[in-house]
């Protein structure tokens, strides 16, 4: 186990707040999502070792939902709509598009850690199909052509 | 006596106990309810499979016979024809997703899934489409996991969780992704698995088996060698059932008659090696006791159960007898003493285990058991259930096999004490025997140490042997062994001589033994699942007490072995032959890129 001695204390601590709980793995995962941005394999451990839940156990619990991820997330998240009327309008073509210029798949964050591809469902931005959200700023009715600007977008302010 | 409460199945009222499952309380009237996921009746919290679903009168759709309790006027149709149809669509569907090489899977024959199939009527060409990606993990000796094969019921998950308080498999992903595999879906290798192989005795289809070995068997004799082998005590408890013999059945004298017609050289009982492992253990713990070494001792004659303290208490690996296991020590003295009395250069010999037991397959690659010339004591370990694939293959009928005797030459001679091995409680048994013995130079009467038999979770006595009192603990599955080496380690254990065994119930219960799966065994007892242990032990008990002599330090060979060659328990030669070390840095999970 290759964890930092300071980030076992913080889990440490983190399981040490949902001791009373009759069922703390949600929570503690949450907050560990939260506190590091992901749940290593490191960290899994750290958990299944103070509360006793095998690992295996707790990896199936991370790996089954959207929220915690096992590798870190990029800096701009980017969250491509794929509700019924997103779809319709054609978001797959945008998220594919999207895929293909960072060489990344949907779940994936590119190698430079400055993107991450999440195709998400229902924004709640029907009116405004296809809807792209970049950390929370949302993108409508964005074209295939525009894709490519929209990232430069934020290269140019890495740049900068 | 539990409440009785009634309820009607097609109609017909019957008198069952209140608390007890839909698929239990039929079960109890003389039905059976197909279903896949549920093993263990009322522990079983799973309910995912959806193959026993039946109709309930007033209840909201249909129900998992197996997750719903009795209620009294409760009206039950399993013939329903929404239920028929709706168990034969779960199973179409479970099959969708299924690999169907079934003529050259292993588990044809002894296939849940298959057998459920049947009984429901699936067409298995239904519903076809996409797969699951597959991953096949053969890289541990002892298991193989294909999941190609897995139908997602769990049971694995619960008998590692549950049964042994280790949890190495979990689902992982969602959806059509989802898949049971250990963290990360790692190879059994890369994760602190034991390799005891309790998974494989209820996987219900070919998706968690034994590392088949065969075919180095095969290259073995195609190579001219002295093939020799010896078939460990829990294999004569169960090889019967391979055969439809029903369970509880010795098999002593035929397993030697059929080891001969396989085309072994020399079938040897490791009844002779375990009685070996008592006068080295029995020695090995006079020493410790009278002379203030590590205590609690602890038995060493699992596998399993010594990869369970290397990965998970490597720092309580002082308490373990440095004794090898029989099987080592048998290698060990065949590739030695008896290569020498039998002139055969010990390049020459290949030895053959057969074990009840997966993680044997593991122990005999360990790096402490090749010499310095690169020689394993044992070359191949093969389970009891690799050896009912051997005796059909060759084309032998196990009931017409004639009642034959291990070969008794130099290593033959055994005794009772050897027999009981093979159940928990059995080594303690037979150290008890031989340690009083040692101590008083007088026999202990009675011989047989009953508070240390039954399959209690712990078992514990205090013997008094003329005046000194030793106080003693059994235990077997790792979730019971966890609880003493706790005690252990904080300094409250309250015992001198442990004995652990890896697989609940010991090796007459290990994972490479034949399947008992309850609804394909027609001809035993409805409540099999909860008396094959006993019937098992029983076989070992009875042997044992058939048998002229029961205590180790009187068997004549191992009397001439120290004589002739090893000197007295506990030389220089015998720890260089029989005793072994430990790893306490292995680690849970290596990193695999």
């Amino acid at each position: 186990m290759h964890i930092r001695p300071e980030a076992r204390k913080t889990v440490l601590e983190i399981v040490d707040r949902y001791k009373d709980e009759p069922s703390p793995l949600m929570l503690i995962l949450s907050d560990c999502q939260k506190e590091f941005g992901y749940i290593p394999l490191e960290v899994q451990e750290v958990i299944s070792e103070a509360t006793g839940v095998p690992t295996a156990e707790i990896y199936g619990v991370v790996t089954f939902y959207n929220f915690f991820t096992l590798e870190p997330k990029g800096k701009y998240v980017i969250g491509v709509c794929t509700g019924t009327a997103c779809y319709v309008k054609g978001s797959q073509n945008v998220s594919d598009k999207i895929g293909e210029l960072l060489k990344i798949k949907p779940g994936e964050t590119t190698k430079d850690g400055l993107f991450s591809l999440d195709n998400v469902r229902c924004l709640g931005a029907c009116g405004i199909a296809p809807a792209v959200s970049i950390n929370g700023k949302v993108y409508p009715k964005v074209q295939l052509s525009q894709v490519d600007k929209i990232l430069d977008e934020y290269r140019k302010k890495e740049e900068a | 006596m539990a409440n009785k409460v009634t309820i009607y199945i097609e109609n017909q009222p019957y008198q069952v106990d209140a608390g007890l499952t839909i698929l239990e309380a039929a079960k109890s009237c003389g039905y059976h309810i197909p279903s896949l996921c549920n093993w263990r009746d009322h522990e079983c919290s799973l309910a995912s499979c959806r193959v026993c679903l039946v109709k309930v009168e007033g209840a909201r759709g249909l129900v998992p016979s197996c997750a719903y309790e009795v209620a009294d006027g409760m009206k039950i149709s399993i013939a329903d024809q929404k239920a028929t149809d709706a168990r034969r669509t779960s199973v179409e569907l479970l099959l969708s997703n299924h690999s169907f090489n079934c003529q050259s899977c292993k588990k044809n024959g002894k296939c849940e899934l298959l057998n459920v199939a049947r009984d429901v009527g699936a067409r298995p060409d239904k519903y076809m489409g996409e797969k699951t990606e597959t991953t096949l993990d053969f890289l541990t000796p002892a298991i193989v996991r294909d999941t190609s094969k897995c139908i997602l019921c769990g049971r694995c998950i619960e008998a590692c969780k549950k049964a042994q308080g280790i949890g190495i498999l979990g689902f992982e992903n969602r959806g059509f992704s989802t898949i049971v595999a250990p963290t990360q879906n790692r190879s059994f290798s890369k994760v602190p698995c034991i390799q005891c192989g309790q998974c494989t005795l209820v996987c219900p289809t070919g998706a968690l088996m034994e590392h088949n070995n065969i075919d180095e068997l095969d290259a073995a004799f195609r190579a001219g060698k002295h093939v020799v082998c010896f078939a460990a005590p829990a294999v004569r408890s169960a090889i019967a059932e391979e055969f439809g013999c029903k369970i509880g059945t010795n098999g002593t004298k035929r397993l030697a008659a059929a080891l001969r017609r396989v085309g072994f050289e020399k079938v040897f009982d490791m009844n002779f090696s375990a009685d070996l492992t008592i006068m080295e253990e029995a020695h090995e713990f006079i020493e410790r006791f009278s002379k203030g070494g590590k205590m609690p001792m602890i038995t060493s004659c699992s596998p399993g159960w010594i990869n369970f303290i290397e990965l998970y208490f490597p720092e309580l690996l002082p308490h373990v007898s440095t004794c090898k296991s029989p099987q080592q020590m048998f290698g060990a003295i065949l590739k030695s003493y008896y290569a020498e009395k039998m002139g055969w250069d010990k390049k020459d010999i290949y030895v053959v285990s057969f074990i009840p037991c997966t993680a044997k397959k593991y122990e005999v690659q360990r790096e402490q058991f090749v010499d310095k010339d690169g020689i394993r004591d044992v070359d191949l370990a093969l389970t009891t259930r690799e050896l009912g694939d051997l005796v059909r293959r060759a084309g032998i009928i196990w009931n017409r096999l004639p009642e034959e005797e291990f070969d008794h030459d130099i290593v033959g001679e055994n005794t009772g004490a050897g027999v009981i091995f093979g159940v928990t409680g059995g080594v303690m048994e037979a150290a008890v025997r031989t340690a009083y013995n040692m101590l008083t130079g007088e026999e202990m009467e009675p011989i047989d140490l009953l508070p240390v038999r039954g399959f209690e979770a712990v078992r514990e006595a205090t013997l008094d042997i003329k005046g000194t009192k030793v106080r003693i603990a059994v235990t077997s599955g790792m979730i019971n062994a966890r609880k003493l080496l706790e005690q252990i380690k904080d300094g409250t254990s309250q015992y001198d001589f442990i004995e652990v065994m890896g697989c609940p119930g010991g090796c007459i219960n290990g994972g490479g033994q034949p399947y008992v799966f309850p609804s394909m065994l027609p001809n035993e007892d409805p409540d099999i699942w909860y008396t094959y242990r006993a019937k098992r032990a029983a076989v070992l008990y009875e042997e044992d007490k058939n048998k002229p002599l029961r205590r180790s330090h009187l068997n004549p060979d191992i009397k001439k072995l120290y004589e002739d060659y090893l000197g007295e328990p506990g030389s220089e030669l015998a720890e260089e032959l029989l005793h072994t070390s430990y790893n306490a840095k292995r680690e849970q999970y290596p990193d695999v890129d």
